[in-house]
């Protein structure tokens, strides 16, 4: 497997406005590490969806960055209420938001699809009532 | 086109980086939905949006815009300035409306839009 660089951020589930700090400083670290922009950009994005949704959907949670030489795996971990239909969740246009969440410009049902769009490999572990795992993969050429 | 040339069409006021007015933008996204605004990706984007709070700012950071317009008057918070500030991006508000802002935009040349 390698050697490999590990990033941990903890998502605050309380605070809509300050949602996104984790991608902020992922972004930053992307750009520290000399990666292209493009790729940057599908990392940020992927990541800033995900955790809107955490904090959207289920209070908060964490997410774990792994940087190999050749791929970016980001595992995105939540205790919330867990996806019943992965395959409905998946399609875009479909969202459980609330209206409120709609008004903050979100729950467009484009979340999961955007974190999809933007990597290379993406997997859902969820079980209701426990939580759910985001895996997205971004590799390197 | 120049945010300088966006600014005077839109009649708009510079909230903050009018030291980058002569940036050039060469494409545009009109929504107040960020989840559709991330959907779209284009090089040097400038957004229009009438919804105001920071993940406004958070989205167009993410996507590497390099504007964002406030429309119908609407005006963003000091937070919503100062992180914009750390990210370079330039701040524009006007008065009008989304659809003609937008509209402006198309008929004088900023319209590469196409996928």
């Amino acid at each position: 497997m390698g050697e490999y660089l590990n990033f941990h951020y903890d998502v605050d589930g309380e605070n809509f406005v300050s949602a996104g700090q984790a991608s902020v400083e992922l972004k930053k670290t992307l750009r520290r590490l000399g990666l292209p922009p493009e790729t940057i950009r599908r990392l940020s994005i992927a990541m800033y969806e995900g955790e809107i949704n955490m904090v959207i959907h289920a209070g908060g949670g964490e997410a774990d960055v792994d940087i190999y030489e050749d791929k970016i795996v980001i595992v995105l971990k939540d205790h919330g209420p867990g996806i019943a239909d992965i395959a409905l969740a998946m399609q875009e246009g479909y969202s459980t938001a609330t209206e409120g969440v709609r008004s903050l410009g979100f729950g467009a049902g484009m979340g999961l699809p955007n974190m999809k769009r933007y990597t290379d490999e993406m997997q859902i572990d969820s079980t209701v009532g426990e939580g759910t795992t985001v895996t997205m993969t971004v590799y390197l050429s | 086109m120049k945010i300088s040339t966006i600014k005077e069409l839109l009649d708009a006021d510079v909230l903050c980086g009018v030291e980058s007015l002569e940036k050039e933008v060469h494409s545009a996204c009109g929504s107040d939905m960020m989840s559709d605004v991330l959907a779209y990706v284009k090089d040097q984007a400038v957004l229009l949006t009438g919804l105001v709070n920071s993940q406004v700012i958070r989205t167009a950071e993410m996507m590497d815009m390099v504007c964002v317009v406030f429309v119908r008057s609407k005006r963003p918070t000091l937070e919503m300035i100062e992180i914009a500030e750390e990210s370079g991006i330039v701040i524009l508000a006007t008065k009008k409306r989304m659809y003609e802002a937008c509209g402006t935009l198309f008929v004088n040349g900023l319209n590469n839009t196409k996928d």
